[in-house]
């Protein structure tokens, strides 16, 4: 038994194999010293949590900005040009707010759930790159906290994570309003969640990889010399983009899918009962998410970091990042012009819409797509 | 060393979320105990070498199976459970007899397997050789549980629709 | 390096515990997790062994069981809806009736 199942492996896995020898190679060549590593990484780690944050807080300036606008107003004007300062000035706020704890709340899971909600939506930065590698001296950088060979499943491993946050607000608070939110978000979550994996999957077959990296390497050219060569174009997975901004939306409760806090018909919907600092955690889960979502879809639809890459090393090293983070502005921006033009769907619609239209059409596509992949080899 | 330190801390901490899925009454605190469960084994899968079985767990246990055992008891808006009290005989009896048995097991285990030590990724459970081996070897069980997940589907549309649907169409 | 008896003793002992969950707990929901940690013991000693045999079948293994834990959580998670639908209760000891 044993015999036959090493056969089984090596017949299989004989690739896999050697390649985790060459990493262990790798590593062993590379391990001039973990201190440098853990400083490296805890250097890496703290600045993609600090440039996360501050993303976090002007995407909130950004959106009401480009609202206000869309909508003939002019947004935050008083503080600092432009109101640049504004994210800072209700940051200070949400600090010196009274952190209000209703009677009536299961006070463990009160507490616990906006953390929840922030780490989660927080850890996904952990295997999401940003750009090739730099070189300092002797030391190779990747821009990427860590680049494991499943990143792709763990961030949707992690977001799945995420809907504990909102649930466990809406029930802990003890509050109809809050109760329907939560129910309302974690229904939604599961359900789109289905036809966002689905549409990934298609991309995933055209790369035969589930590391970030690697399919935004394959991305790289040009097809007849002038379209760039990103999964979008690429083995008709526009359709495949299209379902991943939809469920997308509804994944991370934006307008029009934003009936888990449907201000017009449940208050404030999960976060309810939720104030100053407490309150700023959901609002920075929801935003990091945003953040998440653009960045993914940055690197598997829109050819990630590729772009026109000239100068100096430096500047070669550095304008991959800047190509990278204009896509994730742009996906934003699309995000908050939605925002500002569609209204809200009923519940009924939203759901009607996930199951019947959105999943067989991610199911057709991955047909599609599996015929193509099969023809071509 | 630290491959034990971190199979002994993600142990406990899986024996802590088990034991407090038994101790709690809130079925809520129950379930959150059983995500932490959930949690703690997909890093020992990842210990296993297992990485693409550690992330489906996650994905499919923690994030949608648990997800939907919560939204139940937020629907079902279920109390705290009552406790029955428990029989004396399953006192005197039943928890020598469970101690002298899982120790019965565990020295069993260990000295029967005792030899054998997993190193970390000792197996290559890349997702490429899962997937081949899964529509090569495997394809008529895949088969078969696609089947049953369909099943499955219809059966709970079927059990959780309004009974009254039916002659509620009528009447309008 | 962690010996393989490591993994097969907390395997064993999730399992003691589902077991345990199964028997003295009221609430069907609850119940309904004992198993759900139950088939979670299984798992873990399937992915240990895959890992003593170097055959991967375990691996493959785990993920029957999860797609028919998932399935059966779909299945369960629905049952119960219509229990309580109809008796407005999830203690078990008060779902004795074979009609109502």
């Amino acid at each position: 038994m044993q015999e036959r199942g090493r056969d089984d492996l090596t017949s299989v896995g004989g690739p896999v194999l050697s390649a985790v020898e060459g990493t262990r190679a790798l590593l062993r060549n590379n391990a001039l010293n973990i201190t440098t590593f853990i400083i490296v990484s805890l250097i890496k780690t703290v600045l993609a949590l600090f440039v996360l944050l501050t993303a976090v807080a002007y995407t909130v300036w950004l959106e009401r900005k480009v609202v206000g606008h869309m909508q003939n107003r002019w947004g935050p004007t008083r503080v600092g040009p432009f109101g640049l300062l504004q994210p800072l000035a209700d940051g200070v706020k949400f600090l010196f707010k009274e952190d209000l704890t209703p009677p009536h709340v299961y006070k463990p899971l009160y507490i616990a759930a906006p953390m929840i909600a922030v780490i989660f939506a927080l850890t996904s930065i952990a295997v999401i790159p940003v750009g090739n590698s730099i070189t300092l001296g002797s030391l190779h950088i990747p821009l990427q906290i860590t680049d494991v060979n499943i990143g792709l499943l763990i961030i949707l491993g992690v977001t799945s994570l995420g809907v504990y946050g909102v649930a466990l607000a809406g029930w802990s608070s003890n509050s109809k309003y809050s109760l329907l939110g939560g129910l309302r978000a974690s229904a939604q979550m599961i359900s789109y969640e289905i036809s966002l994996g689905l549409s990934l999957v298609g991309v995933l077959m055209l790369t035969g990889s589930f590391s970030l990296r690697d399919i935004v390497d394959t991305q790289g050219g040009t097809f007849w010399g002038f379209i760039p060569r990103w999964n979008i174009f690429y083995g008709g997975q526009f359709i495949a983009f299209f379902i991943y901004l939809i469920s997308a939306y509804a994944e991370t409760n934006r307008i029009p899918f934003d009936l888990p806090e449907a201000e017009t018909e449940l208050v404030a919907g999960y976060h309810t009962e939720y104030s100053a600092m407490k309150f700023a955690m959901f609002f920075m889960a929801e935003y990091a998410n945003m953040i998440t979502v653009a960045a993914v879809a940055s690197l598997l639809f829109l050819g990630g970091w590729h772009g026109p890459v000239v100068g100096p090393p430096i500047l070669r090293a550095l304008l991959p990042v800047f190509w990278f983070v204009l896509r994730i502005f742009g996906f934003l921006f699309v995000y908050i012009w939605v925002r500002g033009t569609l209204p809200r769907f009923r519940y009924d619609q939203l759901m009607a819409f996930g199951w019947k239209f959105l999943l067989p059409l991610a199911i057709a596509n991955l047909l599609v797509t599996a015929l193509v992949v099969a023809l071509r080899a | 060393m630290t491959h034990l330190i971190i199979f002994l801390f993600f142990g406990a901490l899986c024996l802590a979320g088990a034991v407090n899925l038994l101790v709690q009454r809130h079925p809520i605190n129950s379930a959150l105990s059983l995500v932490v469960v959930m949690g703690s084994l997909a890093v020992e899968y990842l210990l296993l070498g297992a990485e693409f079985v550690a992330a489906v767990q996650v994905i499919v246990y923690a994030g949608a199976v648990m997800v939907l055992f919560v939204f139940v008891i937020m629907l079902l808006n279920a109390g705290e459970e009552v406790r029955t009290k428990g029989s004396r005989v399953a006192m005197l009896f039943g928890i020598p007899g469970m101690l002298v048995g899982s120790a019965l097991v565990g020295w069993v285990l260990i000295e029967r397997t005792g030899s054998q030590t997993v190193a970390a990724g000792a197996l290559p459970g890349a997702p490429r050789t899962i997937g081949w081996l899964l529509f090569h070897n495997f394809l008529l069980p895949f088969e078969v549980t696609s089947i049953l997940v369909l099943i499955a589907i219809m059966g709970a549309v079927v059990l959780a629709s309004h009974p009254d649907t039916d002659s509620g169409k009528k009447k309008s | 390096m962690v010996p393989i008896s490591y993994y097969l003793v907390l395997s064993g002992i999730l399992f003691a515990c589902g077991v345990t969950g199964f028997l003295i707990k009221r609430n069907i929901i609850s119940i309904f997790m004992s198993i759900e940690l139950m088939l979670n013991g299984v798992n873990l000693s399937f992915v240990a062994f895959a890992a003593q045999w170097h055959a991967l079948s375990g691996q493959i293994f785990v993920f029957f069981v999860m797609v028919v834990a998932a399935a059966e959580a779909a299945v369960g998670l629905a049952i119960i809806i219509a229990v309580y639908r109809t008796r407005e209760t999830l203690n078990i000891d008060q779902v004795d009736l074979l009609k109502l």
